[in-house]
């Protein structure tokens, strides 16, 4: 255990961890982020998709430290008298937990598309160029419509419940996967000629174990760096989607539905609605962003 | 130099060219759906499409009834009604407007996919007099016929004829044609482009019959569903009225110099219907039978709803509970009838129990999220309410677009709507809401097919009769027998908060009607 603690405390990525004080922060914050949704119906105060345990007539109750706030609810309520804390950390689950499996699926879709359409190229890089068009004409909430209609024809009504969590997760994979795919295209075009990709066909490698050994570690600097801001993205258009009410339900906000509930108050007085989720996004996407900056840095062996 | 004065001269020009014309830019929270104005029963479409389009009768700036495409009208026989047709009106491609076109409309207004069937359902037929005069023979006596159809809207047959736009559009199919984005009326406004969602420009008919009260050279209506962007739309000076305003900003905009906010009591009435006639519920954990049916669970919905929360706090006092469904303004509302069953969960849950759901059951519950005011708010908060009683509401909200086709399907379960009784008087929600789907239009907004031959049977009653007491007494005993059956469950008539520049003059009609005709710009 203290053998593994050390080797990892000498890696190169440990080391240039340690000298970046604000990618120590970054990492510190993203991981609060990611425990305080993790671990929500513990940490919570309260549990707000518990409906019943709603009461209206505590709506729009300010921030505790404000003349008129209560203890109990230490950021205040939004309209229908949910904690806005609690709030945040639930919704967070959603939000982070969409978000995470669409880039994941639209990552793992567009670089494996990207890599096949740069290495072999000709006939088969023209028709993926080609349905990656076509993929781009149809905005994220157009898919998630189709998904959604095809899902509800398809299945018994028992099952619609459960349907919003995977439509989300595809709509916005489908539709996020061709900036994946042109990056890693683009990328493997150059890295395909140069000297070493060239050896290891000379030494009989399979293209596949060429695509993947030697081509794949070389191309995913960008997308890296791609994959974290889609994540931001991403929890935006679940909120968009969640609003045509093809998402999750009202009753249940994610961090982006709670910032567009509380963008209506904004203007009237009512900011801790829309704020403390607001800073909990923008912390969150910001650290991410950072850490994937870092990571690009740390793993390009040019900049070493 | 020379480039200078040029500019200085376009500067000019345009100056004065802004200074001539009075453009008009509204917003609602949500888009015309169709400019077919048979395509959907919805007040903010007949609204619209009432700027292009016209009727018969009309409405004054006081909701009282007015000459439109008729002159003048008389009873001349107990079903039969003599209504001169206005001379030497023109559609707007030229065409002059002859009884053919109030025959056709009939026709089409009637036709399969028409939403507008059940303003017509009284007129068994219209006889052709001459190119000027009809006659319409009703069905039985039907003394508010001239007050019924003002929103059934005449259109051109020749253009129909020719644009295969014979048989209207119809929202529940989703079917569309030629006048779902095209138009040929003979009113004050003139379609000139639109973008559905996006923008629909209007422009003055020239040729109008009427003398034009407003000074308006161009209107432009934009959608904008969010609330907070309206608002700031209106305040940054993009647009000169919009409505509704979100409850939350009305104090906000009433202290800004340069904005009024235009308030007033609304007719609609804003209620949650359930299905009573599937045997087994489509969205609902109970299988086998369908809890809707028995009484006491109605009653405990009704009793679970703390619907003076509701009003303080999501519609913040702008708002007025009933336990009617009609409002107060509309003929045949009785205030002694209006006592809502008390907030009670306690009451709620025991009758639940005694019903035979001792734990609750489950029930999908659908909403509207950008038609009423605060409309899914309301459905989450009751929502949360159903959950005190053990009720789990699986809540579905979503745009009207996608919403009202489902409903309208009869897809659901548990569902919002809004109602302003169309002709000011009970007997449009009796026959629209509360009858037993039949024939010609009766029932077809009851939703959950809420059924009782009684009611039926007043409605029929109420249609024909002349004496206006008697009337008023029949009237309230259907409205008694649907309360205590719990029909439906009315929650509240939401007010009108309409806001816009202080040189914008209008007329608020109590029905959230702004006719374009009454819009002028200082």
């Amino acid at each position: 255990m203290k053998a593994a603690l050390e080797r990892f405390w000498d890696h190169d990525l440990a080391y240039s961890l340690r000298r970046s004080p604000v990618t120590l922060v970054a990492l510190l914050l993203t991981l609060v982020c990611i425990g305080g949704a993790v671990f929500a119906p513990w940490l919570a105060p309260h549990d707000p998709f518990d409906l019943a345990s709603l009461d209206l007539n505590d709506a729009f109750s300010p921030p505790a430290w404000t003349g008129s706030g209560a203890a109990k609810y230490p950021l205040g309520t939004d309209d229908q008298g949910r904690d806005v804390l609690s709030t945040i950390m639930y919704g967070a689950r959603i939000s982070l937990g969409v978000g995470v499996a669409a880039v994941a699926f639209a990552l793992v879709l567009g670089v494996s598309l990207g890599l096949l359409s740069g290495y072999i190229g000709g006939r088969v890089d023209a028709f993926i160029m080609r349905v990656a068009d076509i993929q781009l004409s149809f905005p994220a909430i157009l898919i998630a419509l189709l998904i959604d209609g095809v899902a509800r024809v398809a299945l018994p009504n028992e099952q619609h419940g459960n349907l919003a969590v995977p439509v989300l997760v595809l709509a916005i994979g489908v539709s996020g996967w061709v900036q994946y795919a042109r990056t890693v295209r683009g990328s493997t075009l150059v890295e395909k000629s140069k000297e070493y990709v060239q050896a290891a066909r000379v030494v009989g490698r399979s293209p596949l174990a060429i695509m993947l050994a030697h081509v794949l570690p070389n191309v995913t600097g960008p997308v890296l760096v791609i994959g974290t801001i889609h994540i931001a993205t991403a929890i935006i258009t679940e909120a968009t989607l969640s609003f045509l009410g093809v998402g999750v339900p009202p009753t249940q906000p994610s961090l982006g539905t709670l910032i567009r509930i509380g963008n209506d108050f904004l203007f009237s007085g009512e900011w801790w609605i829309t704020v403390f989720p607001g800073a909990a996004l923008i912390t969150l996407v910001l650290s991410v962003n950072l850490l994937g900056d870092w990571l690009r840095d740390a793993l390009n062996p040019k900049l070493r | 130099m020379i480039f200078l004065r040029c500019c200085v001269v376009a500067l000019v020009a345009l100056a004065a060219g802004t200074a001539q014309a009075k453009t008009f830019k509204f917003a609602d929270q949500g888009d015309v759906v169709s400019m077919d104005p048979y395509f959907f029963n919805e007040s903010f479409l007949h609204n619209f499409n009432g700027n292009i389009y016209e009727s018969l009768t009309g409405r004054g700036k006081k909701l009282e009834l007015t000459p439109e495409l008729a002159t003048d009208w008389k009873q001349t026989a107990p079903t039969v009604w003599r209504f001169n047709l206005r001379k030497n009106v023109k559609f707007h491609d030229g065409t002059p407007f002859t009884a053919d076109d109030v025959l056709f409309s009939l026709e089409r207004v009637r036709g399969e996919g028409s939403d507008v069937k059940s303003h017509v359902a009284e007129v068994r037929e219209i006889r052709k007099i001459d190119d000027h005069t009809i006659d319409i023979i009703t069905r039985s006596p039907f003394p508010i016929l001239a007050e019924s159809i003002g929103l059934w809207r005449i259109m051109s047959k020749s253009w129909c004829e020719k644009n295969n736009s014979i048989r209207p559009s119809d929202v529940r199919k989703g079917i569309e044609n030629h006048a779902s984005g095209n138009t040929n009326g003979t009113g004050p406004f003139m379609l000139k482009s639109r973008q559905a969602g996006v923008r629909t420009v209007l422009v003055p008919n020239p040729n109008w019959w009427g003398k034009a009260e407003h000074n308006l050279t161009e209107v432009i209506f934009t959608p904008i569903g969010n609330d907070a962007t309206r608002v700031a739309a209106l305040i940054s000076g993009e647009i000169d009225m919009m409505q509704p305003v979100p409850l939350q900003d009305v104090l906000r905009m009433q202290a800004n110099p340069n904005l009024k906010v235009l308030q007033g009591p609304e007719l609609r009435t804003i209620f949650l219907g359930m299905d009573q006639k599937r045997d087994e519920l489509l969205f609902s954990s109970v299988k086998g039978k369908n809890p809707f049916k028995d009484l006491r669970v109605r009653k405990a919905f009704y009793q679970a709803i703390d619907i003076e929360a509701i009003k303080t706090r999501i519609m913040r006092g702008a708002a007025t509970p009933t336990a009617l469904m009609i409002a107060p303004g509309v003929n045949g509302f009785a205030a002694d009838l209006n006592k809502r069953l008390p907030y009670d969960p306690e009451a709620a849950k025991k009758l639940l129990a005694e019903a035979g759901y001792p734990a609750g059951f489950e029930i999908g519950f659908m909403c509207p999220n950008d038609r009423y005011v605060n409309d899914s708010e309301i459905c989450q908060a009751v929502a949360a309410m159903l959950a005190r009683i053990g009720i789990k509401a699986n809540l579905s909200a979503e745009s009207k677009a996608t919403y009202f086709a489902k409903v309208l399907r009869r897809d659901t379960s548990f569902y919002m709507l809004g109602w302003t009784p169309n002709a000011y008087d009970a007997h449009n929600p009796l026959f629209s809401l509360m009858s037993a789907p039949g024939e010609g239009g009766q029932g077809q907004f009851n939703l959950g097919s809420y059924s009782n031959q009684k009611v039926d049977e007043l409605t029929r009653a109420i249609a024909s009769e002349t004496d206006l007491r008697k009337r008023q007494g029949m009237i309230a005993d259907a409205m008694k027998i649907h309360q205590d059956e719990v029909g439906h469950l009315p929650l509240h008539q939401q007010a009108l908060a309409w806001g816009m520049k202080r040189n914008i003059e209008l007329v608020q009609l109590a029905d959230n009607f702004n006719y374009l005709r009454w819009v002028t710009v200082k």
